[in-house]
């Protein structure tokens, strides 16, 4: 297929819903919805890394899933190279499905056990009608060796692998089609930490030979910053923010990022005394009955009246950062000008904590951060 | 000087199986004094959880082997009869669980759970066992106490259960809490709330703390000794202070060095420890970390004791680098620089 002529991005969701019904009674009526993403447009360029974090129940698996088409969207569109395929039946996704794979989290649910490692690798070219018996089983072997395996290994049965391993057959699966895009949904957080690093660094070494995109979901803060070009953070189904992956971390704008980050241990006594930790209070709100206006208020340090009124839109705060909040963060009076929205609800101190508009690549550390509870939310 | 509850010494566990012996803790000595928070890290299969179990006697099995003692204020544990443990188990020593979904009985409300817990050690009325029951949940900070103790624990969120399994261990005021990865299903907002709650819960109760955990960040947090164990053993044990800002093992180096930092400039490519952990049926010769070790020699071939070779008195460490030969390869390996044999 040809390079995307008009520049755009490999992949897009634009005003992406998914909604899950709950059913009940006799004539299974729908009594409720379960609101998983609600109105979530973002896209991913090609080659490039896409970070997707947030709590559990978020959205962020059903938004990954979306984009490969594993669910058809409620309301919203997927575009992928410039088609649109949102609604498109299984017949005509089938030829799609070359081009974008999923990666799963864990590697002892998502082999077959009654298959052999051959099968499963071999399994997507055979569906797809690529090569003959023997072309297909030279390619699996040398895609076993691609992600660290033996191609002895061609006939032995998943139960004989180690987690770390399978998740590199689940790697080498996805591999096969030789996609564009591969969704990896958590591909680490089932498998020790030693192993992790190993992990990661064969996704990096996999993208750079084969020019892959990636969309890695993930909830660990700490790994999504090490492979993200751009990082996109969800909250109950809704985007919140998104921010190339750096200054994610060094200038977080919406005050749950600023949470998040604060929520993750840092391997490092004296830092992890030094800094002040925000503790959220209570658990994510159900998402079939998410909170009115901004749908973070009711466990926000800064919360007022407008965030439970008036739900914030995502806004552009220059260099390609995007927010969606009532009271940003780390944000400079000559932005907060610019930016209409957010003016009328931020206060005079906003610009206390906050950095120059364009930091440049070389950043101060994260942590300790400057205590942000000292700029004053009215 | 503190209280002694805990002298764990030359604690081995094996399990026969049809495969051969597994050599699950090979050699594990520790001691725990009142409130203070022992964290044990190490990989899956390095022994941490058998460790625990076995402090409470949840290992004994006619195909399980012991060797050396647990004693626990002065008394050995893994002589003690199945009986006497009974009275220790949940009184006197309490578990957490690493999953709060499989452990709290699903048939059974919340509050019932705890109710039970308490009349079996301290037989009073089911009355004043639930009023107990309700006050716990509220102390490990359950919103409406008193109507979500008859919540079934499907009711519950993630972080709630392991609220409830907290307080259930709580309920017998136990001088010792073993928690087994209690934070590694949660996310890490939730994971926040209930380290600060274990913080908080060792100055109220002044119980002591085990806390295993692979996670080194964890125990950064809350740990005032750290054990770290690879392949059933120790390979290094100090204060945290000392585990973390001048460690000797180099599985310790490479724990640190593969975790990716906030709070540091993100590396070109992370630290890994290359190949995976022995199996425990078959263990290397020599020291148990060579094959995967970038800085192995000939020495390696024989086993290293785990003994005091820094400083810092009590710093133990298994491995024969002698201290120079560390510090000038240590930084280049946990910032995964260089790969090169020492």
């Amino acid at each position: 297929m040809s390079e995307n002529l008009n520049g755009g991005p490999l992949v897009e969701v634009q005003h992406l819903k998914k909604y899950f019904p709950i059913r009940k009674g006799v004539l299974s009526r729908e009594v409720a919805r379960v609101h998983a993403v609600d109105d979530v447009t973002v896209g991913v360029a090609e080659g490039e890394t896409l970070g997707l974090v947030g709590e559990s129940g978020c959205g962020k698996s059903t938004l990954g899933r979306c984009i490969v088409r594993l669910l058809e969207p409620t309301a919203g569109e997927v575009v992928f190279e410039g088609r649109q395929i949102g609604k498109l039946g299984a017949r005509s996704l089938r030829p799609l499905r070359r081009q974008m794979q999923m990666i799963f989290q864990d590697p002892y649910a998502s082999l077959n056990p009654r298959k052999r490692v051959g099968t499963i690798i071999g399994d997507p070219m055979r569906i797809h009608g690529i090569g003959d018996r023997k072309e297909r089983k030279e390619a699996v072997e040398e895609l076993l060796e691609k992600v660290g395996l033996s191609p002895e290994h061609y006939n032995r049965f998943p139960h004989e692998f180690s987690g770390g391993q399978r998740q590199r057959i689940g790697v080498a699966r996805a591999l096969a089609l030789r996609p564009k895009l591969i969704v990896a949904d958590e591909p680490v957080s089932a498998l020790d930490v030693s192993i992790q690093a190993q992990m990661v660094n064969l996704l990096e070494e996999l993208q750079d030979e084969f020019r892959l995109t990636y969309v890695f979901i993930a909830h660990d803060l700490g790994v999504v910053r090490h492979v993200s070009d751009r990082i996109a953070v969800m909250y109950l189904g809704k985007l919140v923010e998104l921010s190339p992956a750096e200054e994610l971390y060094t200038r977080p704008i919406m005050p749950y990022t600023e949470a998040l980050l604060s929520a993750v241990p840092i391997p490092d006594p004296d830092l992890a005394e030094a800094r002040e930790r925000i503790v959220l209070e209570g658990d994510v709100p159900s998402p079939i009955n998410p909170p009115s206006g901004c749908r973070f208020h009711p466990r926000c340090r800064y919360a007022t009246d407008i965030c439970s009124e008036v739900e914030p839109p995502l806004v552009d705060y220059g260099n390609e950062h995007f927010a969606a909040c009532h009271h940003p963060l780390n944000v400079d009076k000559a932005t907060l000008a610019r930016v209409e929205a957010s003016q009328k609800y931020t206060p005079e101190a906003a610009d206390e904590g906050a950095l120059p508009e364009d930091p440049g690549r070389e950043k101060s550390q994260p942590v300790p951060r400057r205590d942000s509870s000292e700029t004053p939310h009215p | 000087m503190a209280e002694r509850l805990l002298d764990v010494k030359g604690l081995k566990v094996r399990f026969a199986t049809e495969d051969g012996t597994v050599h699950a803790v090979d050699g594990v000595d520790f001691e725990l004094d009142r409130g203070k928070v022992l964290g044990i890290v190490g990989e899956s299969g390095s022994g941490k959880s058998v460790t625990a179990l076995t402090i409470l006697g949840l290992t004994r099995d006619r195909n399980t082997r012991f060797e050396g003692e647990v004693d626990y204020k002065g008394q050995n544990l893994l002589q003690m009869s199945e009986s006497r443990l009974r009275d220790v188990r949940g009184n006197e020593i309490a578990m957490i669980f690493q999953d709060p979904m499989t452990s709290l009985n699903p048939v059974y409300n919340v509050g019932d759970q705890i109710v039970e817990a308490i009349m079996t050690h301290e037989g009073t009325t089911k009355k004043d066992a639930r009023r107990r029951a309700v006050e716990l949940l509220r102390q490990v900070g359950i919103p409406n106490a008193q109507q979500r103790a008859s919540d079934y624990p499907h009711q519950f969120s993630g972080g709630m259960r392991q609220r409830a399994m907290i307080a259930m261990a709580l309920s017998c005021n136990p001088d010792v809490l073993i928690a087994d990865e209690p934070t590694t299903a949660l996310d890490v907002t939730i994971q926040a709330q209930i380290l600060e709650l274990l913080d908080n819960l060792r100055a109220d109760f002044d119980s002591s703390v085990i806390l295993i955990t692979h996670d080194l960040g964890v125990v950064a947090e809350v740990a005032d000794e750290i054990i770290v164990m690879y392949a059933g053993r120790v390979v290094e044990r100090g204060s945290k202070r000392d585990v973390f800002y001048d460690p000797q093992h180099p599985y310790t180096w490479g724990l640190l060095g593969s975790i990716p930092r906030l709070d540091r400039p993100k590396p070109k490519k992370l630290h890994s420890i290359e190949g995976t952990p022995p199996s425990l049926i078959n263990l290397p010769r020599g020291c148990k970390f060579r094959p995967r070790c970038p800085h192995a020699f000939d020495k390696c071939q024989e086993e290293p004791e785990l003994k005091n070779r820094v400083e810092s008195a009590g710093h133990l460490d298994r491995c024969w680098l002698s201290v120079d030969e560390k510090r000038g390869v240590r930084d280049r390996t946990i910032s995964g620089e260089a790969r090169d044999v020492a």
